[in-house]
């Protein structure tokens, strides 16, 4: 896969405090990673330092599957930044993860732009490397199973 | 110990507004647009703005009170507030916050003020180009989320796919906006009527929003007044008592990458039942309602989490002969709100509600006792609060 959007939107990097690089290591790695709590299991996402059910510090890193169903979506068509200027719709999905306590991830719904889109469908991870950016980094994209 | 609530203790004495601009129109700079609206809410109170001696904001204004209070000449300032949180969620915060400052002695006169040139700083609606991005804006900016309307849209698509809503609900929204602006001489949209054929042909901006789903985006500054109850007797308008307000969100609303587990919902769920609770009315006594539209979907959710009907009556309900002065079942957004009159982050809504209190709306409702706004909905904090007349203390 080459990319879905355009060349030129903001690049991810992890905060100064590094608390969400292990995600963007993963993802470059073909790996879709989230946090675990290790005492008490909860899946905590978006990367956090503490557990919100038992107030634990004590998170890891775990290896999620990438497979999801669709839990909302949207068809963005205003361009709202210049690398977006005629480029014509795109789909933002918001995928729930059954496998690891319905986490939810964003993503874009590769495909036809204007194709009808279901919430529950089935989908699964694929990465978007750019391993020629500066600096390098990948995505997580969707498609459906 | 006496009961703890604002109802009643405290009064909106004076209202103020400046001209309402187009965003980058506004021939003033943002200051002084803050400065010109508290000096015509001081006017309109009949006081000395100089006895002004605390100030309410939300959304980060960048007037600080420090700043306006010497511009002023304030004799003394005894309360600077800010609620947290974007997106015009902390209007009815704010007037709340000034209420209980007055309410509890902390302050005697408190001005919730909200300015905005977006033409003079970055506007909401747009990207703002950067090489990097880190943080929770990592996981959505790089698949083309950026702007509120994207931020907000599938809380919307949810709802509807979860409760069979249809955009007819929507679209009903925005054409009682823009009905009620025709009526408002200060309205931006002031003859630039709005029907149905026109809401359809009109663009997406992102599904499920066209552009008349979508506010606008304004210069110009608003301000409200409010002093204890009694003094408010004195002056000489009649009072809009502060029945109640209340602000906050449910449980981990702000969870990151759009993880808040009651996800399709305005963000009152555990809100709304606060502000009746003190106010001590039902959502039956509520005579209208100004509600604010970021994007009509919002108006929505907030319609059903206040409790004006079920998720799943939003079809039969939510209808423009419903929404519209003054015969409606529930009149809404009477001045044009956020869409059509101005976007004021919503405190435009606040003005107009004390304004159906007084009778002098465009777009009067006969007898209005219960007067109520929504700030700010799906944001979090979100805010509400509620003006009662005399008859309702």
């Amino acid at each position: 896969m080459t990319r879905y959007l355009p060349e030129g939107l903001a690049i991810p990097v992890p905060e100064n405090d590094g608390l969400s690089a292990p995600y963007w290591e993963g993802l470059q790695r073909g790996e879709l990673m989230a946090q675990r709590c290790k005492d008490c299991g909860t899946w905590v996402w978006g990367p956090e330092w503490i557990c919100h059910s038992c107030h634990s510090f004590d998170l890891e890193w775990q290896k999620v599957e990438g497979k999801g169903r669709i839990y909302s979506w949207e068809r963005p068509w205003h361009p709202v930044h210049p690398a977006l200027n005629g480029h014509g719709p795109y789909i933002v999905v918001l995928v729930e993860l059954p496998h690891a306590d319905n986490i939810r991830m964003i993503g874009n719904l590769l495909g036809d732009p204007e194709q009808t889109v279901e919430i529950g469908a089935e989908v699964e991870v694929a990465f978007e490397h750019h391993p020629e950016a500066d600096p390098p980094y990948s995505l997580a994209q969707w498609k459906l199973a | 110990m006496s009961e703890r609530t604002l109802r009643g203790k405290t009064a909106v004495a004076g209202v103020g507004e400046t001209v309402y601009y187009k965003h980058g129109q506004s021939p003033d700079s943002e200051f002084k647009l803050a400065l010109t609206a508290i000096l015509k809410a001081a006017e309109d109170a009949g006081i000395d703005p100089k006895d002004i001696d605390g100030f309410a904001s939300y959304s980060n204004d960048r007037n600080d009170p420090s700043r306006i209070a010497a511009a002023l000449g304030t004799k003394e300032l005894r309360f600077s507030n800010m609620q947290w949180g974007g997106g015009g969620g902390g209007g009815g915060a704010a007037i709340g916050n000034a209420a209980a400052a007055v309410a509890s002695g902390l302050a005697d006169c408190v001005v919730v003020f909200r300015a905005l040139a977006q033409g003079q700083f970055a506007r909401f609606g747009q990207g703002q180009p950067v090489k990097t991005i880190s943080g929770d804006m990592a996981m959505q900016a790089p698949y083309g989320l950026m702007s509120p309307a994207q931020r907000y849209a599938m809380k919307c698509m949810r709802f509807m796919h979860d409760h069979g809503v249809k955009h007819d609900a929507l679209r009903a929204i925005s054409l009682a906006s823009y009905h009620h602006a025709q009526s408002n001489p200060r309205a931006v949209m002031y003859g630039r009527a709005l029907d149905e054929a026109k809401y359809d042909a009109s663009r997406w901006i992102v599904e499920p929003w066209r552009l008349f789903d979508c506010c606008q985006e304004n210069d110009g500054a608003a301000a409200v007044i409010i002093v204890p109850a009694e003094r408010a007797k004195d002056l000489p308008h009649k009072p809009s008592y502060v029945l109640g307000a209340a602000g906050g969100s449910d449980h981990r609303c702000g969870a990151p990458s759009h993880n808040h587990p009651n996800y399709a919902s305005s963000n009152f769920a555990t809100v709304a039942p606060h502000l009746y609770e003190m106010a001590g009315v039902m959502p039956a006594d509520v005579d209208v309602l100004q509600c604010y539209e970021n994007f009509t979907g919002g108006v929505m959710m907030s319609i059903v989490e206040h409790g004006f009907c079920a998720p799943d009556e939003v079809n039969e309900f939510i209808v423009k002969e419903n929404l519209i002065a003054p015969s409606g079942k529930l009149p809404t957004n009477t001045s044009g709100g956020n869409l059509a009159e101005c976007y004021m982050h919503g405190l435009e809504l606040q003005i107009e509600a004390v304004r159906q209190l007084r009778g002098q709306s465009t777009s009067q409702v006969p007898g209005v006792d219960v007067s109520m706004v929504v700030a700010g909905p799906m944001v979090t904090p979100v805010s509400n609060c509620i003006f009662g007349s005399e008859a309702t203390l």
